[in-house]
């Protein structure tokens, strides 16, 4: 019943997609199966794995370090008060300060590199992580503290078998909206200053109202996240939960 | 050896009197009760005892190495690790064979796998009382540990508590507000008063806890419950 669902509307979307195009013409929206085409083209010249690859490695290293730094930071600022209130208005201010400016000035001060462009890309991520755990670490239960002290748990037993196993929901918030929003910003860096990648290639067919190349690289790179996020996100998700799941 | 707690607590952050020129003494092995009114300040005198609440003025001397085995009112369970996990963390130290037995004493043998969230309250304080053994404490402090359970399991709780002291003796201070539970299970009773705590009254039971028929504990009872009354 679900899948069935999940199908038709899928068919439905081709069916609009197909009427759309005939309505605004192929030029402006070419058919479905003319993108189809194109990604099978893409596919066996190698161009669209290359940049497909290139594209999902700048993802992954700027996730893991936005993930990784706003994790410690989320935690530190939850549990130590006069830290989050001297960090506080650091987060505001990159919360607030737009993904475009963020890249165009990393791109200045740290030239058009592959550090200065992953960089960036993390640091558009850092504080939405950052307030997530915190909010975690806000919510830690405070009697199982008192328990890991009373048994004299070690730091390490502590933040394995106690801390991160109540963090691990909104980690997994922060992954799941991340991992969106990161593979967006990525394609603006890539389009701003970089020579390979989905972003780029966005750009060079953006220069030769080329739509068909346009299609391409998006849907086959939307098919890529929603896998990432159907066989590694959802299945560690359950995962975690594992101890929920069973019925009483 | 001879332990020694000794502390008392003037006056706390917010002013409020808790605990007033408070000491007690306990002897090596000793199970002793602190019986008072509720909201005396008994979990106060705990959470400082096992090194939670550190506003105080005043002394606590612990054993030795100062392992303690606590069991809270509520289970405080991971409930994201497993019966024998939970087990596990506390006590690392812990041998397969000790755990087997405190298991089958305990009956969570079959249990083990299992999460807490998959337990009744009854089984859940068993576990709680299977982590607090497991570490093989020299203290064992325990926070009305079975509140809130039906008469019948409370007092089979109570007589696997008795089996486990017996076999490891082992210092333990136990709070309550049931006489009943406390003369059942201790060799001394300390009466409180209410807030600010003082101890009231410190009745030492000689007879041994084994021993004692359903007759002696009803007399016990009534002598202590005469105390209360006149405090």
């Amino acid at each position: 019943m679900n899948l069935m669902l999940r199908a038709a509307s899928i068919a439905l979307l081709l069916a609009a997609w197909f009427a759309g195009s005939h309505i605004v013409g192929v030029r402006l929206l070419p058919e479905p199966q003319t993108v189809g085409l194109a990604i099978v083209q893409e596919a066996r010249s190698g161009a669209l794995a290359f940049n497909l690859g290139v594209t999902l490695a700048r993802v992954a290293a700027s996730f893991t370090m936005a993930m990784a730094l706003g994790a410690v930071i989320g935690l530190a600022m939850g549990r130590v008060p006069i830290f989050d209130r001297l960090a506080d208005p650091w987060l505001v201010m990159l919360l607030n300060l737009p993904a475009l400016v963020i890249i165009v000035l990393a791109y200045v001060w740290a030239g058009l590199t592959e550090t200065a462009a992953i960089a960036a890309v993390a640091l558009n991520k850092l504080p939405i992580a950052t307030v997530t755990v915190r909010e975690g670490a806000r919510a830690l239960d405070r009697t199982l503290d008192e328990m890991a002290t009373v048994f004299r748990m070690g730091r390490w037993v502590r933040l394995r078998h106690v801390i991160l196993p109540q963090l691990a929901p909104y980690l997994a918030a922060a992954a799941r909206s991340g991992l969106s929003l990161v593979w967006k910003i990525v394609l603006i860096v890539e389009l701003l200053g970089r020579p390979n990648g989905v972003g780029f290639e966005i750009g060079v067919a953006f220069q030769l109202f080329d739509v068909t190349r346009i299609l391409a690289y998006a849907l086959a790179f939307v098919a890529v996240m929603l896998a990432i996020e159907t066989f590694l996100v959802q299945p560690f998700e359950r995962y975690i939960s594992r101890w929920r799941a069973r019925p009483t | 050896m001879h332990i020694k707690h000794k502390f008392y607590r003037t006056a706390s952050g917010s002013r409020l009197h808790v605990l007033d020129e408070f000491s007690i003494a306990l002897a090596n092995g000793e199970v002793a009760a602190l019986v008072g009114p509720s909201g005396c300040g008994k979990t106060t005198l705990l959470r400082i005892i096992v090194g939670l609440d550190h506003e105080f003025e005043g002394r606590v001397q612990l054993p030795a190495h100062g392992r303690l085995g606590v069991v809270f009112q509520e289970p405080r369970l991971l409930p994201w690790r497993t019966v024998e996990e939970n087990v596990r963390l506390a006590a690392p130290q812990a041998s397969d064979t000790a755990l087997s037995a405190l298991f089958a004493t305990l009956g969570l043998a079959e249990h083990r796998c299992h999460y807490p969230g998959e337990l009744s309250l009854g089984l859940a304080r068993r576990v709680a009382l299977a982590r607090a053994f497991a570490v093989e404490p020299e203290l064992l402090v325990l926070d009305e540990p079975f509140v809130s359970l039906d008469a019948a399991l409370a007092a089979r709780l109570r007589s696997e508590l008795v089996e486990l002291v017996s076999r490891r003796p082992v210092t333990t201070l136990l709070v309550t507000h049931n006489i009943e539970e406390a003369v059942g299970l201790a060799d001394r009773v300390f009466l409180l008063s209410a807030s600010p705590a003082r101890v009231l009254a410190d009745l030492p039971i000689d007879r041994p806890r084994i021993a004692r028929t359903a007759d002696e504990t009803a007399a016990i009872r009534a002598v202590i419950e005469r105390r209360v009354d006149q405090g």
